[in-house]
């Protein structure tokens, strides 16, 4: 049984975060381990299993990037190896700037708390634009935006990594 | 009476579950009622000792000889539970704990200590804790015990949490669930007044420090994110206090106390008194006789709140890590609610409200609050209780090891529980028959700053190419927060088998054996029960036949069987305090015997008046 099947729903890009909670509480109540103390074995390793699927499915779905990823892994539309082309040019600054940092140019500072906002910024872009193409595929079930989602999903994933990177030595230094 | 009572008596209501806070210093029980969660025990102190006969003590007779044999008495011991030796080395200084065996042992192999002649685990202490509560429980319920939800810590990890579930064991309990502090004290707190919103839990105890944030939406309880400390408590500002005297001893008397045991005790306890005068008053003694020498040491307020600070800071920063976790604002928080003795500290509380801006709930007394919401939990799992549901999270990361020393995540911290992760395995080298696997857990990247849960090894593979095999592990952290772990073979869907051994803790037969143990030493203690369990049962017994008397089926009994009847009652009357618990049950047998006829012809009358009501 995958995600979608065990809150019973319909393998769809967009969701509605209450009536998914809702579903969620629900079925915990029907299945949920403690409802079954007194069962025998294999009734209570039935409740387990469903409550850990149920547990595993929500806490999935009711994130959108997660819930796209998860759809695309259920596609076998999976993730490329390769650095997005565009941001090449943008990592390759970013490194030389960090690098000059941890040797203790401290001038660099403010180029790295810039880059840092214009990856959040970056960021919020991106997910804007995965609502977006999720709720066009709902509707048109068109392949091609799958695609599409997965190159946005591998950009975005490149640059939390590099917002990661660039935080933490950022504040590396600041505890010095 | 004989066993046809049953059919129209209607008291044979299934087993109550115990619900258990064991905590480091003090530990006591609940059941759920009626009317609510019950205290069924005092608070015991979490201490136990061995007699110089060999007999095991715990509680509030072990407390005395804390003072009176410290070599032969242990305290805190939740501390050491789940623990290696290798990673007990700072408690050590500050504990005196006696270890044994520590030479050539490996530094991953379990921790023992010396208490007079025996020599046991941590679990086996934590064991005879829960075993008094269970009798005390057994002996105000008059009805026997065998079921049990413990709390633990929130932030204890897997291995701390198997101990606890094997002292259990050890104790003759069946552990249903391991139920977290602060999820408990939520528990107990939203029971009756239906709350909604989301609330922060505060708990200081003893030992161990946690934060939990928590949703309460139509009776369930889901629990956002948590943190914690579990070396983080009471006993710490005890240590800080303890260090201030012993130097001012040193220099007064120009000796060092620390090495006799019996005056650090003595001290320990006079700091403790000093200290919880504090939460009221504005400066107390630190009071000391020993040797016919005298020490006293004023601490006002403001020197306590001065040395306790960065404790309190401590606790502070976990519960902001908490907060960013749970994605609340301190504004989305509705209530702080306080558990743990040490929440009596006025720098406690003032910290905690100046963070959350909001006033902390003290209502319930702070010590009680766990095992009441223990007992609550108990509750859910007999059924007693229908509404309330709680979802509790994983308060650490698993994941295993991977190539350099890197930790893989596959279950993250704060996912509510059960949950499950699968990741796929195969070989690498042509042939290849088996395939280790680390689990560790923790928030670091590298394996070496996580902790070892165990080493699983999957057996027997058919060999094969390298890279062909492909054995799919699925990895299960169950309701108790404990990690299950199977595999299978995802080309034939066949169990694969699997080893493991676990980094800490003890094997299911080395439990077996401590059971079996502990029941050898415990004869006595056995035959003091059995007779009461007999006389329990006698009682039962009696009063059924005195209410039989009303009973049309008594009216038509011959007068030869009556005879017999009142014959069987003095005979048992007569045995009825003696310390045979046999006899007993042989009195018992033979008023069974005699009243079986007229068992049988009330149950019939029963059935008949049933089968009248029924439109057939």
């Amino acid at each position: 049984m995958n995600y979608y099947e065990a809150l019973g729903l319909q393998t769809k890009l967009t969701l509605d975060a209450d009536d998914l909670k809702k579903r969620y509480y629900e079925r915990s109540r029907q299945w949920h381990p403690d409802k079954f103390s007194r069962a025998n074995a294999d009734e209570q390793q039935k409740a387990l299993d469903t409550t850990a699927l149920l547990n595993d499915a929500y806490r999935t779905l009711r994130d959108p990037v997660a819930r796209a990823e998860y759809v695309l892994e259920e596609r076998k539309i999976h993730p490329a190896k390769t650095p997005p082309p565009e941001l090449l040019e943008e990592v390759f600054e970013l490194n030389m700037a960090l690098e000059e940092l941890r040797e203790g140019d401290q001038s660099v500072r403010p180029q790295l708390e810039n880059t840092k906002h214009k990856f959040a910024h970056m960021l919020d872009e991106i997910d804007h634009g995965i609502a977006v193409m999720s709720s066009l595929y709902d509707r048109s079930h068109d392949e091609s935006l799958l695609h599409a989602i997965r190159s946005v999903l591998d950009r975005r994933r490149y640059v939390s990594n590099l917002m990661r990177d660039v935080n933490k030595e950022l504040n590396v230094d600041l505890s010095n | 009476m004989s066993t046809f009572q049953i059919d129209f008596g209607g008291g044979n209501s299934p087993q109550k579950i115990l619900g258990i806070d064991l905590g480091t210093t003090n530990s006591l029980a609940a059941i759920m009622d009626l009317t609510g969660p019950r205290l069924m025990t005092g608070i015991i102190p979490s201490v136990v000792a061995v007699s110089e006969e060999g007999d095991v003590i715990a509680g509030e007779e072990a407390l005395q000889m804390l003072v009176t044999h410290p070599e032969r008495t242990v305290y805190s011991v939740k501390r050491l539970m789940g623990r290696g030796p290798a990673d007990i080395q700072d408690e050590l200084k500050l504990f005196p704990f006696r270890l044994t065996g520590l030479g050539d042992a490996p530094s991953d192999s379990m921790i023992h200590l010396q208490l007079g002649d025996k020599v046991m685990t941590p679990p086996e202490v934590s064991a005879h804790i829960l075993r008094k509560l269970k009798w005390d429980a057994e002996n105000v319920l008059g009805e026997r015990l065998t079921q049990a939800v413990i709390t633990v810590p929130a932030y204890f990890n897997d291995a701390q949490r198997q101990a606890t579930k094997d002292a259990g064991r050890i104790a003759g309990l069946d552990v249903l669930r391991l139920v977290n502090e602060p999820t408990a004290a939520a528990l107990a707190y939203g029971l009756d007044k239906r709350k909604e919103g989301v609330i922060a839990v505060y708990d200081l105890g003893g030992g161990t420090f946690d934060v939990s944030i928590l949703r309460l939406h139509e009776g369930i309880f889901e629990v956002l994110a948590t943190n914690g400390d579990t070396h983080l408590g009471g006993d710490d500002i005890d240590n800080l206090l303890m260090a201030v005297a012993l130097e001012d001893i040193q220099s007064e008397w120009g000796e060092n106390i620390s090495s006799h045991s019996d005056a650090v005790q003595l001290l320990r306890r006079a700091v403790i008194q000093a200290k919880e005068k504090l939460s009221f008053v504005p400066a107390a003694v630190i009071d000391l006789n020993y040797n016919d020498k005298h020490y006293q040491r004023e601490i006002t307020l403001d020197v306590f709140n001065r040395l306790i600070q960065p404790i309190v800071e401590r606790t502070l920063a976990r519960c902001r890590a908490c907060l960013a976790d749970s994605k609340m604002s301190v504004a989305e928080i509705n209530e702080v609610v306080m558990v743990g003795g040490s929440t009596r500290i006025p720098l406690v509380r003032a910290e905690v409200e100046k963070l959350f801006r909001s006033r902390p709930h003290t209502e319930l007394n702070p010590d009680e609050v766990v095992a009441l919401g223990a007992a609550v939990q108990a509750g859910i799992l007999s059924g007693d209780v229908k509404d309330q549901l709680l979802l509790d999270v994983t308060p650490l990361s698993l994941g295993i090891e991977t190539m350099g020393g890197l930790v893989s995540k596959l279950i993250h911290r704060n996912s509510t529980i059960p949950a499950s992760a699968v990741d796929q395995f195969t070989t690498a080298v042509d042939g290849q028959r088996n395939v280790l696997i680390h689990v560790v857990q923790g928030e670091r990247e590298l394996v070496k700053d996580c902790r070892s849960l165990a080493r699983f090894d999957l057996k027997e593979l058919p060999p094969m190419p390298a890279g062909l095999a492909r054995i799919e592990v699925r990895f299960l952290i169950d309701a108790n927060g404990i990690l299950n772990v199977t595999a299978r073979d995802a080309r034939t869907g066949q169990e694969q088998s699997l080893e493991v051994k676990p980094s800490y803790g003890l094997s299911d037969e080395q439990v077996e054996a401590m059971i079996l143990e502990s029941f050898d030493h415990a004869e006595a203690d056995m035959n003091e029960r059995q007779v009461r369990e007999a006389r329990v049962e006698a009682d039962n017994n009696l009063a059924a036949v005195e209410k039989a008397r009303r009973n049309e089926a008594f009216v038509a009994l011959s007068p030869e069987e009556r005879q017999a009847i009142e014959v069987a009652i003095q005979g048992l009357l007569a045995v009825y305090h003696s310390e045979d618990h046999h006899l007993i049950r042989e009195k018992i047998d033979v008023l069974n015997e005699v009243t079986r006829n007229l068992a049988e012809n009330m149950m019939n009358t029963a059935v008949r008046g049933a089968l009248k009501g029924t439109k057939l």
